[in-house]
């Protein structure tokens, strides 16, 4: 923020990228040396490879976030604001998914989520991005404090903060059908639902994700879920396995919940940034069956299909943001006739994270829901399956829409005013990021054996 | 251990990705396609060369784990019956590719690769040893079939690609859900050596999801539309080819891994199968143009293969088989006939077609030689094949025999009025004096195409004592399982 201001772009969004890779780099290391969890701390955090697979993703979540955004017409005021801030949050997020303790757990929680709520109203002159920001900000306020108000219930009945002593403290004392810890139970699932935006707790996610700046979007649709998910499997089946038949079932219901809505809302949007927030929605359902599933199998589901999820939700949303630079105006399914044909490398990466959300074959979203439906099945729920494989099929609907807008319809039907100025010169740092998350889509798809390994070794941390 | 098999799977495949890759101009990608096609033919040749047909089991095979945890592999291989089926489909894609070449397509760079994409696909479904290798085949099928048919269709392609979409991704998904729950259960995803199962609602979301691309009534509501909306070879390949592959799967996975549902449940499937019969003969009978006569009369011949495959005996799978390469070759003369026939007379409506015969002696032979093989004229390939599935299904019951007769009658009474609404009769309002008889390259595309059906009417124990080895049903019932 010292800097002269025309360098402020360049060098916020350089020091930020090599934060991230850094992060990457750190986190991969951090895997390769933690063979056997252990807090660290006064074990406030839990250093295992189940933490350090999801700062791997959260890292690479951010570095792709900070190629869509470098070219993202940002107030030359803030530019410095917003890759501390997009570091900032990154930096939560990776504090908070090796939470052991109530406590880390909330601080890291308030961490990212406060850089958040600014990061969201940071372009002070889009309209709806102050909105999204206040909207985010009460809302997940108010999730904050459900998730809060249940640690505190959760405290009060166990006497415990670490989830290791919750877990033992509950086992000792014979409190598994106490009231107090069932309703701290059910807040903290309520509160981290929020974050996850899954239903019923999803209300802010369409009006947030649309408001915000879209790289902003891309960075949380990713980072915010893969961090909420992971905590939640984490928080669930070490500090109350003994519950594990009252959370599953209400995970159940929560996953059913945000498919049906999720899928059903998308069916009617006509803006991309809402269809595609429905969408996160509903595969914030997808991910809850694995967490439901309380195996082994389902941990390696949802730690492998955060990867390719991770890639297809940044790639999508930084296609998006490309085409509302180009159009200088929201993008909605209409005007992206014909935007394969002008673009082939955005329109066939969009195209391909559609199928992946879909879950087509050749990208890794096919292996992803397989692992899910196979982990739904192991635990014996064969309806929780085709509840899935129905979802699967509404959403076909909304995402061959897409693809159908890409490449099906003439140009000619798009009837907009000539861009002022002609197109924006291409931009290398996005096309370079949607590149990638095609790559990590197309061969987290062939390369199944080491990501298993890798999300298999994770998840042993805590099954 | 053989490479052959993924060689036939991967030859395609990157010839698409080099025509995508490579800044060729529009001739080139075409000629680069083709050739491609007739290298795929080259292969296949080589494959059968290879083969050893008096051996029933899997040959020519490749294994790879893929994931070991779930006990998933890459595992492909031929029986003697896929190998043919492959042959049929590397025939009809190279001739399809030749039409579009030859016809020219916009955005050729996009369309060749897709059609190259789409026949490993093809190839991939009757290689595949492993369920969910199955499924990923199936699906890949559908991607560069939903794209060929939306972008390069007529006016009403968008609609038609819908219902398309919608319909066959309904069956696949409870395909999908049934490969979860049937391998789970058995512990390995592996269709070679891992027993049978005896769940009727596995079986039947097998059986959805291969009625559905079939397709079998009542579930055919997409196939007029696609069929009409897309361009000919794309139409040849979605009944010639696309349509077998859902046979094979009745074969490969409903019939030889679910012996107990398949005898519980066969009398509702045949019963289908024959409303499919001579319901499709009827419309074919009564479709106003070209498109509508093959398409429906492709439902027709659908059901008939079912009921041999369903009659579950020797001269029951032979035929059916045999009548699998049959109508995937007639049916993509058909189209691709129908296609010239189009572009001369700009529209496929019977009451405007009509003598196309005077003056264009090589149009008139190919459509009455390839009209007269599919209505089943004696010493005909495809007299063979109805003639063992009708045996065939006759020791299942006399009345399914009798329906299939009765519809093989429906089947002459439609293709001779499509030949004489065609050729014959006074010239149609559409039909010019200008309108030139087939070109060269159109004899190119379709001579060998008919050359294939005449070598089989003399010849059809070529595949008949070549698909299953001494005994069919003993290897669906032992081999397959």
């Amino acid at each position: 923020m010292i800097l002269p201001r025309r360098w402020r772009r360049g060098f916020g969004a350089a020091v930020c990228a090599l934060g991230f890779a850094g992060a990457l780099v750190a986190a991969a290391l951090l895997y390769a040396n933690s063979a056997d969890g252990h807090g660290v701390i006064a074990a406030a955090i839990q250093r295992d490879r189940l933490g350090a697979l999801a700062q791997m993703i959260i890292a690479g979540a951010g570095l792709l976030a900070v190629g869509t955004s470098y070219s993202e017409p940002l107030p030359e005021d803030h530019v410095a604001e917003y890759y501390a801030l997009l570091a900032w949050a990154g930096a939560g997020m990776a504090f908070l998914t090796t939470a052991s303790t109530l406590m880390t757990l909330f601080l890291g929680l308030e961490w990212f989520s406060i850089s958040l709520y600014i990061l969201c109203a940071i372009d002070a002159q889009l309209a709806g991005s102050l909105e999204a920001g206040l909207k985010y900000l009460i809302i997940g306020g108010f999730g904050s404090a459900m998730l809060l108000f249940g640690s505190a219930l959760v405290y009060g009945a166990t006497g415990a903060l670490r989830f290791g002593e919750i877990a033992a403290a509950v086992q000792s004392q014979h409190l598994s059908h106490d009231a107090l810890l069932v309703a701290g139970l059910a807040l903290v699932i309520g509160g981290l639902g929020f974050k996850a935006s899954a239903a019923p707790f999803h209300m802010w996610t369409p009006d947030v994700y649309e408001g915000a700046p879209t790289p902003v979007t891309a960075f949380m649709s990713a980072a915010t879920k893969t961090v909420a998910l992971v905590l939640t499997l984490r928080i669930l089946v070490t500090a109350f396995p003994q519950e594990a038949r009252l959370w599953t079932v209400t995970v159940a219901v929560l996953a059913c919940a945000s498919l049906a809505i999720g899928n059903l809302a998308a069916l009617v949007q006509r803006s991309l940034k809402r269809m595609l927030a429905y969408s996160s929605i509903s595969h914030a359902g997808f991910m809850l069956i694995a967490v439901a599933a309380n195996n082994a199998l389902g941990g390696r589901a949802l730690l492998y299909y955060l990867i390719p999820y991770s890639a297809m939700s940044v790639g999508a949303f930084a296609v998006v943001a490309a085409r509302e630079r180009e159009l200088n105006a929201p993008v909605t399914v209409e005007s992206l006739a014909g935007f394969g044909w002008e673009r082939p490398l955005l329109g066939i990466s969009l195209a391909a994270f559609m199928l992946g959300f879909a879950g087509f074959p050749l990208t890794g979203g096919f292996v992803g829901k397989f692992y899910l439906f196979a982990a739904a099945y192991r635990h014996g729920w064969t309806w929780l399956v085709i509840v899935g494989v129905a979802a699967t099929a509404v959403s076909l609907y909304y995402y061959l829409g897409v693809v159908r807008a890409l490449f099906m319809r003439p140009t000619e039907e798009l009837q907009l005013a000539a861009v002022v100025g002609g197109s924006p010169p291409p931009e290398r740092l996005l096309q370079a990021a949607v590149a990638a998350a095609l790559v990590v889509t197309v061969g987290s798809f062939f390369a199944v054996q080491p990501l298993i390994d890798g999300a298999k070794h994770a998840a042993g941390a805590i099954f | 251990m053989h490479w052959l098999t993924t060689a036939l799977i991967l030859l395609p495949i990157g010839g698409a990705l080099l025509i995508w890759i490579l800044p060729l101009q529009p001739f080139a990608v075409g000629s680069t396609a083709l050739l491609v096609a007739l290298a795929e033919v080259a292969l296949w040749i080589d494959s059968v060369a290879r083969f050893d047909f008096s051996r029933p089991g899997l040959q020519l095979d490749q294994r790879t784990s893929w994931f070991s945890d779930l006990h998933v592999s890459y595992h492909v291989g031929l029986y003697g019956f896929s190998l043919w089926l492959v042959g049929m489909t590397v025939v009809v894609m190279a001739a399809a590719i030749g039409y579009a070449f030859w016809a020219g397509r916009d955005r050729p760079r996009a369309y060749y690769g897709l059609m190259l994409l789409l026949t490993g696909a093809l190839v991939g479904v009757f290689a595949a040893q492993d369920l969910l290798l199955f499924y990923v085949f199936w699906e890949a099928m559908l991607i560069p079939l939903y794209v060929l048919v939306g972008v390069w269709g007529g006016a009403g392609r968008l609609r038609a690609t819908l219902v398309f979409v919608i319909y066959t991704m309904a069956g696949s998904l409870l395909m999908l859900a049934s490969i979860i729950v049937l391998g789970l259960s058995q512990g390995t995803f592996d269709l070679v050596g891992s027993g049978t199962n005896g769940s009727d609602w596995i079986f039947l979301g097998f059986v959805a999801a291969f009625a559905v691309k079939a397709p079998l009534f009542p579930l055919h509501a997409w196939l007029p539309e696609a069929y009409r909306e897309s361009s000919p070879e794309v139409a040849a390949v979605l009944s010639g080819v696309v349509s077998k592959a859902a046979a094979y799967g009745f074969l490969r996975i409903a019939i030889s891994k679910f012996p107990g549902p398949t005898s519980d449940l066969r009398i509702p499937i045949l019963v289908l199968a024959g409303c499919g019969l001579i319901y499709g003969s009827l419309l074919a009978f009564r479709a106003p143009d070209v498109r509508g006569v093959i398409a429906y009369s492709s439902l027709a011949q659908l059901g008939l293969i079912t009921f041999g495959l369903f009659a579950v005996n020797d001269l029951g799978l032979n035929g059916a088989v045999l009548q699998m390469v049959n109508h995937g070759l007639i049916s993509a003369t058909l189209f691709l006939l129908a296609g010239g026939i189009e572009r001369r007379a700009a529209t496929g409506e019977l009451a405007r077609l009509g003598g196309m015969a005077r003056g264009r002696p090589a149009l008139a032979t190919v459509l009455m030689t390839t009209g007269i093989i599919a209505l089943a004229v004696p010493g005909s390939t495809a007299f063979a094949g109805e003639f063992a599935i009708l045996a065939g299904v006759f020791r299942t019951g006399w009345a399914w025999a009798v329906v299939g007769a009765v519809a093989i009658v429906l089947a002459a009474m439609y293709m001779l009025r499509l030949i004489s609404a065609v050729l014959h009769q006074s010239p149609g309002p559409s039909v010019s004096e200008a309108a030139l008889d087939l070109r060269p390259a159109e004899l190119g595309i379709l001579v060998p195409l008919v050359a294939c059906l005449l070598v089989l009417s003399a010849w059809p124990a070529a595949i008949t004592d070549r698909s299953f080895g001494p005994s069919p049903s003993g290897l669906v019932r032992e081999v397959l399982r």
